[in-house]
């Protein structure tokens, strides 16, 4: 990758890191952390279903993962926060390619691949609110422990750039799909799989590995979400309204472009904060302007956001 | 360079390639002529991997590859194109042979400029970063060619590549495959149309309901009466017998 190529990703993540320090309040605060949280469960959903065409509707599955595995490992053996995070991160890859294993090696494409997902999401739900490691029904709450170790910072803009690191770091990961022979394959498979393969393309390998990537994204934004709220149950784990979030923000921002997915996550989590304020009594306003926005985005914008602002120029491959 | 032995595919009841062997000598292009369904594509998805045939063996340089998945073979220098085209639509004329390219040119600035310099060789230079959507049919064509070229294969199997173009196109493409040839690719071509394996091919093999019937030069292959009755309908090589006598 080129100076050139890295250059718009610098200056989005400069901009965002200088945001926190113009005096804004907790609240703002604390909805910038939640959106940078999605934003960065969203890169995760658009490695596979971006890049790779392969639609999950249980990115719940990584995202549960890896917050029970940061608190978990942490409550329970005692590890540091760090730690369980890296832990819950690469647990939430194997995961990926354990559901990604069973599908694509059974050749489920499409709506049966979306589906298996749920599946797989929803046992984990369940199993999370009956087993006893995972606190059963009642969940986790983390112990307040302030300390660089344990993730736990007084100064919440500490804990905002660290999400935003971990964004940069999914960012500079899709910025190389676009740039990079792996990436063109993981497209081209999406394009069409029986000709990628033709071309030498091992596809089903390709799957796994963007699986893999994939759902570690997704994981390291559940461990951040715990290590933030300090509180985890099932449903907020391995519910699907994560699973939503993560398609909804690369869909509404751009599917399969690099930034698609924070200016998704930024756009939506804009709009339903806008709503609640305008329309604060009526319970589920925000969920009603959600699905208001996809059917727009799919009926006047299928390249989202980001697509309308493309439309009128071409790039050029080479340049 | 390549060695079909005695290939048979069944799909359930119907035998779409029964017993057939060929050869393919290195530096060649060879012709496989048929009607239509005598099996010829499916004979191709056989050789490039795509389809496990129910009996028989694929030797490629000496080697047995029946058993391999394609992505292998492709790496072992066997490309192919699809009768039915199958452009990554999403992707410009320069993005799709590029994913060809970098199967030898792992870094990207290779793979794109390789796509370059293989996309002005079928002649698709001015349309390289239009969308592949926009491509006309002879377009997607030369796409299929341009792609499966990039892989720097040793044996290329051209699917249908003239069919539905016109007589200028056709004209155009012909001097791109041999070309093709001359640069040291061994090509196997399924095609329909005569003039076009007349001028092209050294070898044709004929292939009608799933049988080899015939093979040699294309001269003599169109003269055989087997193959004129397997193209025409039974009795056909008799009528046209008796006709030229009457002529004379
Ligand atoms: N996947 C398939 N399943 C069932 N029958 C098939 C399949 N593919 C091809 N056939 C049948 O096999 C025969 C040979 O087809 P094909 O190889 O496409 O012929 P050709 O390329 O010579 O026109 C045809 O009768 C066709 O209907
Ligand atoms: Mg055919």
């Amino acid at each position: 990758m080129s100076a050139r190529d890295l250059l718009p990703l610098i200056l989005v993540l400069a901009v965002l890191a200088a945001l926190p320090f113009l005096g804004l309040s907790g609240s703002a605060l604390n909805f910038l952390v939640t959106t940078l949280i999605i934003a960065l469960a969203g890169l995760g959903w658009n490695v596979l279903g971006g890049f790779g065409g392969q639609y999950s509707f249980g990115h719940a599955a990584f995202f549960g993962t890896g917050a029970y595995a940061t608190a978990v490992l942490q409550m329970k053996f005692g590890w540091n926060a760090w730690g369980a995070l890296g832990a819950g991160i690469g647990l939430g890859a194997l995961v990926g390619l354990a559901i990604g294993y069973l599908s694509f090696r059974a050749g489920l494409r499409g709506s049966y691949f979306a589906l298996v997902t749920l599946a797989f999401a929803e046992v984990f739900r369940i199993l999370a609110n009956t087993a006893d490691i995972t606190g059963g029904a009642a969940g986790l709450l983390l112990p307040l422990r302030p300390g660089v170790a344990s993730l736990q910072f007084a100064d919440r803009r500490l804990f905002y750039l660290l999400v935003l690191a971990f964004v940069g770091v999914a960012l500079l990961a899709s910025r190389w799909l676009e740039r990079s022979r792996f990436g063109a394959h993981l497209i081209a498979v999406r394009e069409n799989e029986e000709a990628a393969r033709a071309l030498g393309v091992d596809a089903l390998s390709v799957k796994l590995r963007a699986i893999a990537l994939s759902a570690a994204i997704t994981a390291a934004a559940g461990g951040l979400y715990v290590q933030y709220f300090l509180y985890l149950d099932a449903g907020v784990a391995y519910g699907t309204w994560i699973s939503v979030e993560a398609l909804l923000a690369p869909i509404v921002g751009g599917i399969g472009t690099a930034f698609g997915p924070l200016v998704g996550a930024l756009a939506l989590q804009g709009l339903g904060e806008v709503t609640k304020h305008l329309a604060g009594g009526i319970p589920g306003v925000d969920l009603v302007v959600f699905g208001a926005c996809l059917i727009a985005v799919i009926a006047f914008a299928p390249q989202g956001l980001l697509g309308l602002r493309r439309r009128r120029r071409t790039v050029p491959v080479g340049a | 360079m390549l060695a079909v032995d005695s290939l048979t595919k069944r799909f359930q009841g119907l035998v779409a390639v029964d017993r057939a062997s060929l050869g393919v000598p290195a530096g060649s292009i060879t012709g496989l002529i048929g009607p239509n369904g005598a099996g010829k594509t499916t004979l191709f998805g056989m050789i490039s991997g795509f389809l496990p045939p129910s009996e028989g063996r694929v030797l490629f340089e000496g080697e047995d590859v029946t058993a391999e998945a394609p992505h292998l073979r492709a790496r072992r220098g066997i490309a192919r194109t699809f009768q039915i085209v199958q452009p990554f639509a999403g992707l410009t004329v320069a993005e799709n042979i590029a994913v060809g390219a970098y199967l030898r040119h792992p870094r990207r600035a290779d793979a794109v400029a390789k796509a370059r310099e293989v996309g002005l060789r079928v002649g698709l230079g001015d349309q390289l970063d239009k969308p592949a959507s926009d491509l006309t049919v002879a377009g997607r064509k030369r796409l299929e060619v341009a792609r499966a070229l990039a892989t720097e294969p040793r044996l290329l199997l051209l699917d249908e590549v003239l069919a539905g173009l016109n007589p200028s196109e056709i004209r155009d493409i012909l001097p791109v495959v041999r070309a093709i040839r001359d640069g040291g690719v061994t090509i196997l071509m399924i095609e329909h149309i005569m003039q076009a394996v007349m001028t092209l091919c050294e070898e044709v093999f004929v292939l009608a309901q799933g049988k080899m019937i015939a093979s040699g030069p294309p001269r003599q292959v169109c003269a055989d009466p087997h193959v004129i009755e397997a193209y025409l309908g039974k009795g056909a090589a008799a009528r046209m017998k008796a006709e030229e006598i009457a002529h004379a």
